[in-house]
């Protein structure tokens, strides 16, 4: 018993399986965002696993809150009666097994051809304990513009930042908040100047 | 910590010291439970003129919780007819394993965390926020309109008060460059090094923050969606037996988790005010070694349960004092004023920071903290002196009778000769 990250991965990922078949067969609606919800804190248990406690607590955060949209779209615009359940239809069933089967063969294929040899395992700096990992500083370094990155193949003597990828999502969502409060605002005014 | 076991027993050495610090925060939730339960009682009578619980376990009634907790053990768990069975079970326990988590990464004292975290504070918030789907389930798994009603509103005012409840607290993490939380209380190990004394914005934030997390635990006057008084709680009316119980084990642990925060970021964490590592201290200066930095920890662990219970209270003098505002009330307050007046202070201590120059701020900071020691003091004068008037004179904010003895406050009415 050298390290125990195994056996928590094998307590946790059938665990997080387990959730994703029940969030799929389920009908009732907000049940299925429940196991939806579980299936998304096992995967980030397996994050903080890992030892990236920045993704985990983002997974966290983002993915928990979009379940809770979810729930309350699913219950306030879909509600006819007091529980919702969806009926599935047998050629549903039939093109999302065959969809299914098709994505689980690619990443079947991925994960299994291109395993690595022990040699190549030895080359790369992975930190051999994950507690070294635990450092988000450089992340959000990187993203404010100092170079972290690998080195740039056009230019040698610099490295990579991404200031301008995390500008441009930050811009992007501000649009997207913008026109969500637009949207979501109330058309009174102009009701009362059309209904005189 | 483990050095004295063998390779092959560190491994299960682990495993035991994960079950004795998680079972050890189940323990502090449920004693944080009952102290503020009994405490918030106290609280409440002493406020109203009452006396609280008397009888139970001597002189304070100070076991009347454990006597509450019994009962609510014993009695008959109901699931309504209609609610949806699994739901309705698996609610509270997610309400309270998002406010159970926040304690994992929640410092209390030097290196007394469950697993220190770079990111311990946006953990804490990620984790916190997930409290509000299991409300939602609650309200919505009691199969009844009234609990569904309740539990879109509570909802909706915990998700609308964390987003300027998190801007508040990255004012201090701008200025400490860490959102590692036993760093950034490490660095305030002087009282005139708070965080909260160190600009005005900060100064600002500790109180718009505290605003923000009193509303986000649903405290009053932010109530409204439960309205205790009024509405029965709305989203968790068709609960009862332990599953109220741990309703309300989640809801008084975030209220401590959200103190603990303001605490770390503003108030020095577990520090007494004079520049001392008391784990150092005890363990290198005096030369107790191991059993020196215990002793450190343990004074680490009081001060900061102190002050974090202190904040508690203020929670409940608040509670208790302030009439409960409407909803609009409340959704104005957070839309319209708190998150600009978070978003000012998050802009203004970037620049603070950048442009003032440090022998400028270095003043600045001094006369804030002069000036809050002042204001304290005064404060603490004034409820001395109050305390000892003899009854019914001057005390501010009594009713009184008009021809009662030394009342000034209104023309006396004209007796009739």
């Amino acid at each position: 018993m050298d390290d125990l990250h195994p056996y928590m991965f094998w307590l946790i990922a059938p665990l997080t399986g387990l959730c994703a078949i029940a969030t799929v067969i389920t009908q009732n609606i907000v049940r299925s965002a429940t196991w939806l919800l579980f299936t998304l804190a096992g995967t980030s248990s397996i994050f903080f696993l890992l030892g990236a406690d920045l993704v985990g607590a983002i997974q966290l955060l983002v993915y928990v809150g979009g379940t809770m949209v979810l729930v309350i779209f699913g219950v306030m615009l879909t509600a006819q009666g007091p529980f919702i359940t969806m009926k599935t239809s047998g050629a549903e069933w039939a093109i999302s097994i065959v969809a299914g089967i098709m994505l689980f063969a690619v990443l079947g294929f991925g994960a299994t051809h291109y395993v690595r040899s022990s040699a190549e395992r030895a080359k790369e700096t992975v930190p051999e304990n994950p507690k070294d990992s635990r450092n988000s500083t450089t992340i959000g370094q990187g993203l404010l513009g100092v170079p972290v990155g690998p080195s740039d193949p056009k230019m040698p003597s610099q490295t990579i930042h991404y200031l301008l990828p995390f500008e441009i999502v930050s811009v992007h969502l501000l649009v997207v908040l913008i026109g969500a409060a637009y949207l979501a605002r109330t058309k009174r005014r102009k009701e009362e100047e059309a209904a005189p | 910590m483990l050095d004295w076991l063998s390779d092959a027993w560190r491994d299960y050495g682990i495993f035991a010291l994960a079950l004795i610090a998680s079972n050890a925060l189940i323990g502090f939730m449920l004693i944080n439970a009952i102290f503020s339960v009994w405490l918030e009682r106290k609280v409440a009578g002493r406020i109203q003129d009452r006396l609280g619980p008397t009888r139970v376990g001597g002189k304070f009634g100070w076991l009347q919780t454990l006597a509450d907790g019994m009962k609510l053990l014993v009695k008959e768990d109901t699931i309504p007819a209609a609610a949806d069975q699994f739901l309705f079970r698996v609610g509270p326990y997610i309400a309270l394993v998002g406010s159970f988590l926040a304690f994992v990464a929640l410092p209390f004292g030097d290196g007394v965390v469950a697993r220190e975290m770079n990111i311990a504070l946006f953990f804490m918030l990620a984790v916190m926020s997930s409290e509000v789907f299991g409300i939602i389930l609650i309200g919505y798994g009691s199969g009844s309109k009234w609990s569904l009603f309740g539990g879109i509103r509570e909802s909706a005012q915990m998700v609308s008060y964390e987003i300027p409840m998190a801007l508040c607290v990255l004012v201090p993490v701008v200025v400490a460059g860490s959102m590692n939380l036993g760093e950034v209380a490490k660095m305030q190990s002087s009282i005139w090094n708070w965080l909260i004394f160190h600009d005005p914005f900060t100064f600002c934030a500790f109180w718009t923050y505290f605003t923000c997390a009193m509303a986000s635990c649903k405290r009053a006057p932010f109530d409204l969606a439960e309205a205790e008084s009024e509405l029965v709680a709305g989203f968790h009316t068709e609960y009862s037996g332990f599953r109220w119980l741990v309703i309300f084990m989640a809801e008084y642990g975030s209220m401590f988790a959200v103190s603990g925060i303001a605490c770390i970021m503003f108030l020095g964490g577990w520090s007494i005010g004079v520049p001392v590592e008391l784990t150092t201290f005890f363990g290198e200066t005096i030369g107790l070694g191991t059993f020196g930095m215990v002793i450190g920890n343990v004074i680490n662990v009081t001060v900061f349960l102190t002050k974090g219970w202190i904040l508690v209270f203020v929670m409940m003098w608040v509670r208790w004092t302030l009439p409960r505002l409407r909803i609009d009330q409340v959704m104005m307050m957070c839309l319209k004023y708190l998150i600009p007046i978070s978003c000012v202070l998050l802009v203004g201590v970037a620049l603070w920071t950048l442009w003032i120059p440090a022998p400028i701020q270095r003043y600045i900071a001094w006369g804030i903290f002069a000036v809050s020691m002042g204001a304290t003091a005064w404060l603490v004068m004034q409820m001395i002196t109050l305390a000892k008037l003899p009854p019914g004179t001057g005390m501010p904010g009594m009713w009184r009778l008009a021809d009662e003895p030394g009342y000034h406050g209104a023309p006396k009415a004209e007796k009739p000769a």
